[in-house]
């Protein structure tokens, strides 16, 4: 699981009582120039609500035009929270920046352009927890929670621009973000979307993933499947032979394909991938047990 | 907690997914007004991230959100284990206008809004 990377900033761009609006034009072009840099800025002025304060040890960082120029000292109530005011009077933006990355100091910070975030988001209110998303990925960007439920926890081992994943989901549950066509990116799921099912179905037989299903309905012929499917051989051709559909079909960059794992740690990571999803849904609740 | 929903934009900022004339004139708008608001560099990457600033924001009890599609910041918000307060309002800069989103954003009915525009 990616845990949080230092945002060590909060900045407020203050402009309640005791401090000068700024003008129209510098406020937005402070504003702007702070989020393309990665800042969180919060506008505070005389009306609505509060700005949250960080919870965390972040420092609150005030900025503004201040009388006679003099930044008032500021100090958190429960001392958690270390604040700092700076007045900014007829300051560019550039420069306002630059106080804002000295304040920050030496502390890293994630920054825009040098990372794309792409990785799969759950639409929970669609998943019915198949695990086909974690048998098909190779790159272990799926897991299950203590609760046997699907999540994303390896985000970062996630391939741009790759949504192979949202593809072979069977009810369209797996959304990336930053991708350009519906209803990928998050739009509504359609009926004609949710049509495509069938060709996700006969994709995830390819990849063996109706395994999941036999498994949750223990018949006996899915069953005899699951074992003429083991063959390690077919499994791999299989899910080649998926992969570059894919790739062929304009859905995944060749790029991903190329970077795949040699023959034997696709074939290792699959069948840890399958006994981690059969774990959990014979876990679930439900499930009858294995004869 | 307060009743006047916290305005949230979302500047996108790791992706150009959001057209830039929309995000730019959204930022503008709710700059030209006398709102309080909170913004963002990027939901995304504070998901990936785990940023407790999400917690923080889905506290606030109410919020007006100016980003992207409802399903995926829903998503991105309940992927971060901060998930979205009923009654959250989300506007899609991908698919509405910014003076759309402006009007919903800033509409007064239950926004404070005692500042004069600058």
């Amino acid at each position: 699981m990616i845990t949080h990377t230092a945002r060590p900033l909060k900045v407020v761009l203050y402009e309640g009582k005791g401090a000068i609006p700024l003008p129209a034009e510098a406020r937005l072009k402070v504003m702007t120039a702070l989020l393309d840099k990665g800042y969180a800025v919060a506008r505070v002025t005389t009306s609505g609500s509060q700005t949250s304060a960080p919870q965390d040890d972040h420092t609150l960082l005030l900025l503004g035009s201040f009388p006679e120029r003099q930044a008032p000292a500021l100090e958190d109530v429960t001392g958690r929270i270390q604040i700092e005011a700076r007045d900014i009077t007829d300051l560019d933006a550039e420069s306002i920046v630059a106080l804002v990355d000295k304040t920050r100091g030496q502390k890293p910070m994630n920054e825009p352009g040098k990372w794309k975030p792409w990785f799969p988001v759950i639409d929970y209110s669609r998943c019915t927890n198949c695990m086909q998303c974690l048998s098909f990925c190779l790159f272990d960007v799926y897991g299950v929670s203590e609760e046997n439920k699907i999540q994303v926890q390896n985000n970062d081992n996630c391939k741009t621009n790759c949504p192979a994943c949202s593809r072979v989901c069977p009810e369209v549950a797996i959304m990336f973000p930053k991708y350009q066509a519906g209803p990928i990116n998050g739009d509504e799921v359609s009926a004609t979307d949710h049509g495509r099912e069938k060709m996700k179905v006969d994709i995830s037989s390819l990849l063996g993933g109706d395994i999941y299903s036999a498994l949750k309905d223990r018949s006996a012929a899915a069953k005899s499947r699951f074992s003429k499917e083991r063959s390690p051989d077919k499994a791999l051709d299989e899910r080649k032979k998926c992969l570059t559909k894919l790739v062929s079909d304009g859905f995944i960059p060749m790029d991903v394909l190329a970077s795949l794992p040699s023959p034997d740690e696709i074939l290792r990571k699959s069948e840890i991938a399958k006994a981690r999803a059969a774990a959990a849904l014979a876990a679930q609740p439900g499930a009858q047990p294995a004869n | 907690m307060s009743d006047t929903p916290t305005l949230l934009y979302c500047r996108c900022a790791y992706a150009q997914v959001v057209p830039s004339g929309v995000k730019n004139a959204v930022l503008q708008q709710l700059c030209d007004s006398g709102a309080s608001f909170e913004t963002v560099s990027d939901l995304c990457e504070m998901t990936a991230h785990r940023d407790p600033r999400l917690q923080e924001l889905a506290r606030c009890g109410r919020l007006r959100i100016a980003a992207c599609y409802p399903r995926a910041v829903t998503g991105l918000f309940q992927q971060a284990g901060a998930p979205l307060p009923e009654g959250t309002e989300i506007l899609n800069m991908r698919s509405l206008t910014a003076e759309e989103i402006t009007r919903q954003m800033l509409r007064t009915e239950d926004l404070a809004m005692t500042a004069e525009p600058a």
